[in-house]
């Protein structure tokens, strides 16, 4: 009985409610820019969420694919944001600039992966809806097709009004770490 | 049964190939094993949120050995060491067959002629593979 009870209650701390259906965690987090990148700031829009790590060989495999996803839909309102998990902003950075990626990337941390259910594993996409809601969580290498199929389909829907009186408002930022 | 030259010349080099790959230990094999008392040194050579987020209690953290400062970590740690010393290097990064960090740490190992080392076998990643299998769990730092 008592190892049911702990496997549960170490779940619950180890991952946080980031399900499909969920409001997406908000973050503000500097890019390797230094502009802040604002997950609220996005809202309207259809955003690739994308947990990745320069040494990554499946995450390095997928860049390419990403970026031609960023060229592509770009103007039908779709945004990539990178959050990598190097422990080394300098490698980010030599690599963003290798790829010529673009979309911004941000250096992610554990309570932003917790905040996200947990990123025991690279690389994690975040499919999230212009109305700022998690549509699907994909652990591994991108599924290029599926992902093209739901972004035709995510591009094509209009966003909802937002509103902050009657309506979901932005979901409070995190405390400070 | 006749062996030609030709097929002993495919098979020597994959023999040789499959000598050098790391010894392995399941998932469910070492969760026993810490189960009984027994504590083999542990090291986790994939990256520090991962790490952070859920590790082997007791395992070290030394960072992802596809890259050369952590393998000169991982070296400097292991130097003082009897060779005989029972090794699991982990890291959970990615699928086992594209992990870049296992590899690399196990070879560095075998260079330094420790003798007992292996590695775990994590199929799809850490979460999966661990986690998720309900096998003992710590968080943080250390």
């Amino acid at each position: 009985m008592r190892r049911p009870v702990l496997l549960l209650l170490a779940a619950v701390l180890l991952l946080g409610s980031a399900k499909p259906g969920a409001m997406a965690p908000r973050f503000a987090l500097p890019d390797l820019e230094g502009r802040t990148i604002d997950l609220a700031a996005y809202r309207g829009k259809v955003v690739l969420l994308d947990f990745w790590a320069t040494w990554c060989a499946p995450c390095r495999a997928e860049i390419p694919r990403l970026i031609d996803l960023q060229t592509k839909y770009r103007n039908r309102g779709v945004q990539i944001i990178g959050i990598s998990l190097d422990d080394d902003a300098g490698a980010v950075r030599d690599f963003q600039r290798e790829f010529k990626m673009n979309y911004p990337v941000v250096i992610g941390d554990a309570a932003l992966a917790k905040q996200y259910g947990g990123i025991l594993g690279l690389p994690v996409l975040f499919v999230i809806g212009r109305d700022g809601r998690i549509v699907r969580r994909h652990d591994g290498e991108l599924d290029l097709a599926k992902t093209r199929r739901e972004l035709e389909r995510l591009a094509s829907e209009s966003a909802r009004p937002f509103t902050l009186h009657g309506g979901e408002g932005l979901p409070e930022l995190p405390p400070a770490a | 049964m006749r062996v030609t030259p030709l097929l002993l010349a495919v098979l020597i080099p994959i023999a040789a190939v499959a000598a050098d790959a790391p010894p392995t230990v399941q998932p469910a094999e070492l969760a026993s094993m810490l189960k009984s008392g027994e504590k083999p040194l542990m090291i986790q050579v994939g990256f520090r949120v991962l790490y952070t987020q859920a590790h082997i209690p007791g395992s070290e953290y030394i960072g992802p050995a596809s890259k050369p400062e952590a393998l000169q970590q991982l070296r400097h740690r292991l130097e003082p060491l009897p060779r005989t010393q029972a090794i699991v290097l982990y890291c959970g990064c990615c699928p086992w067959e594209r992990c870049p960090n296992v590899n690399p740490a196990w070879e560095a190992l075998h260079a330094m002629a420790f003798t007992n080392v292996k590695v775990l076998y994590i199929a799809h990643n850490f979460g999966k593979d661990w986690v998720d299998q309900g096998y003992p769990v710590a968080t943080g730092e250390h």
